[in-house]
């Protein structure tokens, strides 16, 4: 079996696949996002694909600042990823906040709402360091494995919890 | 037909097509990446994706799905088994469509609209290319007088000599079964298309690493339908099958995605009519 689990490893390395979700940025990081894809890059050599839908994604690659219109956007987004998967913050705006962080429908950085393993800075990154920060998640990629400790599953082992709590309660007599 | 040795090149025929049909997956992005100027994904790269994807969490919207993945698998995989013990091509050509009819219904229990587009036009492309396989086999059947295929093997001479045109309309039930343009339109490789992944799109993980298998079993069961067409000898098989999927890889990469409209009309309309016509020749040739 550990045979088996080396060659997974191995296979997320080799092929992650990869979504890009512009959270309100003002499109200087996504056109740098897109020119990784062109020939001149060719991520693809790397196994990276750019699939448009979260369920077939490995690598959450986020762009833009959060507010309150996409918060739910993008949580929503990043739930539907099933495990193992990474979040690359792409830009200043992704990081911090960026020169937006103080405007009032901002919330700041993509880590205020998602758990953020890669950092890219620069406003915009050059492709070269946006591909040099997937490739760095990739690392962090094989580090994880497919044990669920997404959100949903810490709030449902929570609501176990709080019910089997209430139960016992119940049974003794003590809470109606 | 059931006999020992039959069985053994079955069930090796059902171990080994996986990889074979990879392996084909394989070469056809590194060599589409070639014509796009690129460097391209490794060879292995399909098995790499596979792997990945049944090392990943189970997530799925339904037990339909799961259950429509998995007959979809056995299906093709069935179908690769009947060919390698040489069954009869309408067996074949049945249960592959009860894989097909599968995967539209996958498609179909999840209330994602881009899966139910998705699921329409997976039943508009069966319309178009189902009538044309059937034609296909008729036409094999009047040269050869026989559906199965250990009779078409031991027909004397290559068929492809006198259904030339068959093989053009095999051709675009190759091209449509591969999901290449201009006939991706349910689903294609490139996951950016209008739909997302059509009818791929809400499965995950493991599941969808199922759908790919199953996939690349039948590419080995259509190229093993095209070889057919010169099974007299191993080069002029080779070399018919390796012209037909650069052609595939070319078509691929020429043309834009077709609307369904177009590719009903458009393939029913030569397709029947190249058909019609290599059935006169036969004629007129025998008569």
């Amino acid at each position: 079996m550990n045979f088996l689990k080396r060659f997974v490893t191995k296979s997320r390395i080799k092929s992650p696949w990869l979504l890009h979700f512009d959270c309100g940025s003002c499109n200087g990081c996504d056109i740098e996002v897109l020119a990784c894809l062109t020939p001149v890059y060719d991520v693809e050599r790397f196994g990276i694909i750019n699939v448009g839908n979260p369920k077939h994604a490995d690598l959450l690659l986020v762009t833009g600042t959060v507010n309150y219109r996409n918060r739910p956007v993008l949580e929503n987004i990043y739930e539907q990823m099933p495990h193992p998967k990474i979040v690359v913050s792409v830009g200043s705006c992704g990081n911090s906040g960026g020169i937006f962080r103080d405007a009032y429908n901002v919330i700041g950085g993509i880590d205020k709402v998602i758990p953020v393993d890669i950092y890219v800075p620069g406003c915009p990154p050059k492709p070269e360091a946006i591909i040099d920060g997937v490739v760095a998640g990739l690392s962090a990629l094989s580090e994880k494995d497919g044990r669920d400790v997404s959100p949903v599953a810490e709030e449902l082992s929570e609501m176990s919890a709080t019910y089997s709590e209430r139960y016992e309660n119940f049974k003794t007599g003590e809470e109606k | 037909m059931f006999s020992a040795g039959n069985l053994f090149l079955g069930i090796i025929s059902i171990l080994l097509a996986p990889f074979l049909g990879g392996l084909i997956a394989g070469i056809d992005r590194r060599l589409t990446a070639w014509f796009q100027g690129r460097y391209g994904p490794p060879i292995l790269q399909p098995f790499y994706d596979v792997l990945k994807l049944l090392g990943k969490k189970r997530m799925a919207v339904n037990y339909w799905q799961i259950l429509c993945a998995h007959i979809y698998l056995v299906s093709a995989a069935m179908c690769v088994f009947l060919f390698a013990i040489q069954s009869d091509l309408l067996m074949i050509f049945f249960v592959l469509t009860i894989g097909g009819v599968f995967m539209v219904m996958g498609a179909l229990s999840t209330p994602s609209p881009y899966s139910q587009i998705g699921a329409q036009r997976e039943l508009m492309q069966m319309l178009t290319y189902e009538p044309l396989l059937v034609l296909v086999f008729v036409t094999i059947y009047f040269v050869t007088g026989s559906f199965k295929i250990s009779d078409i093997l031991n027909h004397g001479e290559p068929i492809l000599l006198v259904l030339p045109l068959m093989y053009l309309v095999l051709g675009f039930a190759l091209t449509i079964k591969l999901r290449k343009s201009p006939f991706d339109i349910s689903t294609s490789h490139h996951g950016h298309q209008e739909i997302v992944k059509g009818v791929l799109t809400e499965y995950s993980g493991p599941h969808l690493a199922i759908v790919e298998i199953a996939h690349w079993y039948e590419i080995v069961l259509v190229l093993g339908i095209c070889a057919l067409f010169w099974a007299t000898s191993a080069v002029g098989m080779a070399v018919l099958l390796v012209l037909t999927y650069m052609g595939e890889i070319l078509i691929d990469n020429l043309v834009t995605r077709a609307t369904w409209r177009w590719m009903l009309t458009y393939v029913w309309g030569v397709g029947i009519g190249l058909s019609f016509m290599n059935i006169a020749l036969l004629y007129a040739e025998y008569f």
